[in-house]
């Protein structure tokens, strides 16, 4: 989304645009420069604001205007939660739009689909297979949709998507815990202009230290199912 | 980057607030905890926000810089110290924080409190964002000397839970002492005609204070905080606070009045601006309260016709109103307003963006969670539940379903009390009122008082898991540590309640249902007001609370479904199909990744399916 970029701020280093752009070397790389939206989604207790307080500071560091967007209280209870992230030259409004946002990040599959509508069509879907069942499922009355019928309902909007098996994040990364930086990890292989030890400063910088090597993993781990991500 | 709440917090901090009270409550929960951090400033969770207020007048009566924060129905709590402060005003800058959430992401109505400020006649700064936040932060406190009035600062979820980039700057001491009064030291100073609000008194502040109306509203005409940007004349838009960005967002190319002083208005320029445009549109989230003085003061626009009164605009809100405004008047939403095409269905915006039909996933009582065992008692004996503010609400879902009200903090003892007097006496038998510790001191105590005093037999469950749980874990005087880590009296809940009066008080430990089961039917029966203290930590507030997870024992399950009515997302129910056709049994599982090992469910199964681990099973595994 570029449709902010009205007044340029002349304090900060403005973004590059597409024209000089750096040819960004990750294979099959996904228009990266239209990165700027991004909606990270969740159950709370997740996880889901570090994801996107990761992303903003990524954002920040390479020079942009960067908007956030936070649910506090009562829904980080369990609920249903999301954050927005919002970068350009100027970013006016915290929230995203709806079907405008450029990558969907959800650290469970049901609230991938739920938040699907805010994905522009093309957009990243990058999500966690872990199924959480809500409440209005065990209580009975709701089904939780199968997980392949909610995957093609995710490919049949979205450009490009990538799934991160919570078993396979726990052999690679020792805990489920690093969801949220598996899908940082996923999404940096879509954005572009963000050199590597950019995301790793910002890291190392916002999880705590003992947790540092396996958030590592598992960063490298989404990287690498974004690259090998059919288009 | 900073939050529109710490932001603030870093305003009032960087103007030389000496003392900051509150009483927690989203959104506004982070501005004290962010001051807290500043060994410079006095941090304290107040009991309530009437307390709140009433210190932060106090100090700045005595000379202090003062600010109290609260969320909007905070603000009803102190409106009564707040309505007279505008008379007496205050030595030292007073700044009241209201925190409104629109859309109620956690709240249980949506009052726009931009009316406190036309009623109690103060200034109202609000913000558009984090940056601003601080800007407005440090302004009120000049603007509250100056016109020796408190000042209402405004934010909105939108405002207080973003978050952007923001400056800091120093901390700077203040020079003591309005404009109408020279600088002096610190101390009270006797002025009883200013500060002793007795009607002979008050009759002379009332003239005082509307005289201060007419300066701030001569101050509005030409302040930093409201400013005209012209831009395309077809459309003139009246905003401030979030939907200012909203508008700026899908609607670049429109002229902006930005009212960043929200009240009073600037008159004059409303009318310049009014005049300078060919369409008038006022975008406010909630209530139409510039739009209403608007029309009163003859200045003909539109605002409510499209924009909704009721939850969140957000950028599809503005965008949609713009949109219907915009086609009545038959102006096109091209390249001058800035709508490069995408209103018109063309683009991104033509794919779906309903939301889906899927199962909802609304807040739950956590794994763990000691209301859990309690509520499970309440429901099981089928009593009505007259429930309070805090995480405990939540059992108005089912499974639990145990909830029958919930009006405002501290009104479960009190709306017992009216059930027991207006439907009889008997009604105390079935009847309960229920709310957290904190909740109890905040305002639960006065109507333990009014239940001993006029003779109600009303149950009380105090809920005490130690903290201010639902908004985030706050100490509160009964936790035995201040805000600023300090330790402290811890209040003695149970010496409380007796020395108001209440003889039967007891304590349980809602892990164990029997024992509390037994509890509450024991008070029930107890003809006269009853106290019982249902105690253990928030599960989240220490890790060492966790135990190893349960698990079902597949073949001794039957799949009777009486764990699932706890409610608890640990518990998942797994479909077993069976021989005969369309036929399927649950079966019970246990989410190891979120099970903390409670133990609730371990009483509940009949059938001793339920296990811990590390312990073999014993013959009263199942007992209930």
């Amino acid at each position: 989304m570029t449709d902010v970029a009205m007044e340029p701020k002349s304090d900060v280093n403005v973004e590059p645009k597409s024209d000089v752009e750096p040819k960004s070397d990750v294979k099959n790389a996904f228009e990266p420069h239209d990165i700027n939206d991004v909606l990270v989604v969740g159950v709370g207790g997740q996880g889901v604001l570090l994801a996107t307080d990761i992303l903003a500071d990524v954002f920040l560091a390479v020079g942009s205007d960067v908007r956030k967007s936070e649910v506090h209280g009562m829904a980080q209870r369990g609920g249903s939660v999301e954050s927005h992230v919002r970068r350009g030259p100027v970013v006016h409004s915290p929230l995203i739009r709806r079907g405008r946002a450029d990558a969907l990040l959800s650290m469970e599959v049901l609230e991938a689909l739920r938040y699907l509508h805010w994905l522009r069509p093309g957009g990243v879907v990058l999500t966690s297979l872990q199924r959480i069942v809500p409440a209005s499922v065990v209580a009975g009355g709701a089904a939780y949709p199968d997980t392949d019928g909610i995957i093609a309902q995710l490919r049949a909007r979205a450009g490009r998507c990538a799934f991160i098996d919570p078993d396979a994040l726990v052999a690679a990364a020792g805990d489920v815990r690093t969801m949220n930086v598996g899908l940082i990890g996923a999404l940096s292989a879509f954005v572009a202009g963000v050199p590597a030890a950019i995301w790793e400063q910002v890291m190392a910088a916002r999880v705590p230290a003992r947790a540092l090597d396996a958030n590592r993993r598992a960063f490298a781990l989404g990287r690498h199912l974004a690259e090998d991500a059919p288009a | 980057m900073m939050s529109g709440n710490e932001a603030i917090a870093r305003g009032a901090y960087e103007a030389g607030v000496k003392v900051a009270t509150a009483y927690p409550g989203t959104p506004s929960t982070e501005i004290l905890e962010a001051l807290a951090r500043h060994s410079e400033v006095h941090a304290e969770w107040s009991p309530n926000e009437k307390v709140a207020l009433e210190v932060a007048l106090g100090a700045a009566q005595a000379g202090a810089r003062s600010m109290a924060s609260m969320k909007h129905v905070g603000v009803n709590v102190a409106a009564d110290p707040l309505l007279t402060a505008s008379y007496t005003g205050a030595r030292a800058g007073l700044v009241v924080v209201t925190a409104d959430d629109p859309g109620m992401f956690s709240s249980q109505n949506e009052q726009d409190n931009r009316h406190y400020a036309r009623m109690a006649k103060l200034p109202c700064l609000e913000p558009a964002d984090p940056a601003e936040a601080r800007l407005y932060a440090m302004a009120a406190f000049d603007l509250a000397e100056r016109f020796d009035t408190p000042v209402l600062l405004r934010t909105t979820t939108r405002i207080s839970h973003a978050r952007a980039p923001v400056e800091a700057g120093p901390r700077r001491e203040p020079a003591l002492g309005s404009a109408q009064e020279p600088a002096h030291e610190p101390g009270f100073v006797k002025d009883p005609k200013k500060f002793v609000m007795v009607p002979a008194h008050a009759r002379g502040r009332h003239p005082v204070v509307e005289a201060r109306q007419e300066r701030l509203a001569e101050l509005a005409e030409d302040c930093p905080w409201n400013r005209i940007e012209w831009r395309d004349r077809r459309l003139g838009v009246i905003t401030g606070g979030a939907s200012y960005r909203y508008v700026r967002e899908v609607c670049p190319g429109a002229s902006v009045l930005k009212l960043g002083l929200a009240w009073p208005l600037p008159r004059r320029l409303v009318e310049q601006f009014a005049a300078g445009v060919e369409r008038l549109l006022v975008v406010e989230e909630l209530d139409p309260f510039w739009e209403v003085e608007l029309r009163a003061a003859g200045i003909p626009c539109m605002g409510k016709k499209y924009f909704p009164i009721t939850g969140e605009l957000g950028p599809d809100g503005v965008a949609a109103g713009l949109a219907r405004a915009l086609a009545d008047w038959g102006v096109p939403w091209d390249e001058g307003l800035g709508g490069r095409g995408v209103e018109s269905g063309a683009g991104p915006s033509a794919a779906p963006t309903a939301a889906p039909a899927i199962p909802a996933r609304p807040p739950v009582l956590c794994p763990g969670c000691p209301h859990r065992g309690t509520f499970y008692v309440l429901s099981k004996l089928k009593l009505t539940v007259m429930c309070d503010i805090g995480c405990y609400t939540l059992a108005v879902q089912p499974p639990l379903a145990a909830v029958d009200t919930c009006t405002c903090m501290g009104a479960s003892i009190t709306q017992a009390m009216g059930v027991e007097l207006g439907a009889g006496r008997e009604a105390s038998r079935r009847t309960v009122a229920a709310l957290g510790d904190s909740t109890f001191i905040h305002s639960g105590i006065t109507g333990l008082i009014e239940v001993v005093y006029n003779g109600g037999a009303v149950t009380v469950v105090i809920c005490d898991n130690g903290t201010t749980a639902m908004t985030g874990h706050q100490q509160h005087p009964g936790t035995g540590r201040t805000a600023q880590g300090a330790i402290a009296p811890a209040l003695d809940l149970e010496a409380l309640c007796r020395a108001v009066g209440v003889r039967d008080v007891r304590v349980t430990d809602p892990y164990d249902l029997a024992a509390t089961e037994a509890g509450v039917r024991a008070a029930l029966a107890h003809d006269g007001p009853s106290v019982v203290i249902a105690r253990r930590p928030c599960i989240l507030l220490d890790r060492r609370l966790v135990r190893p997870a349960l698990a079902v024992t597949a073949d001794l399950c039957n799949g009777c479904g009486t764990c699932g009515r706890l409610g608890c997302p640990a518990i998942e129910r797994e479909a077993e199909p069976m021989a005969e056709a369309k036929a399927e049994r649950w079966r019970a599982r246990i989410n190891t990744g979120l099970c903390v090992g409670c133990g609730i469910c371990r009483q509940v199964c009949r059938r001793g399916a339920i296990t811990a681990p590390t312990a073999p099973p014993t013959a009263s595994g199942g007992g209930d």
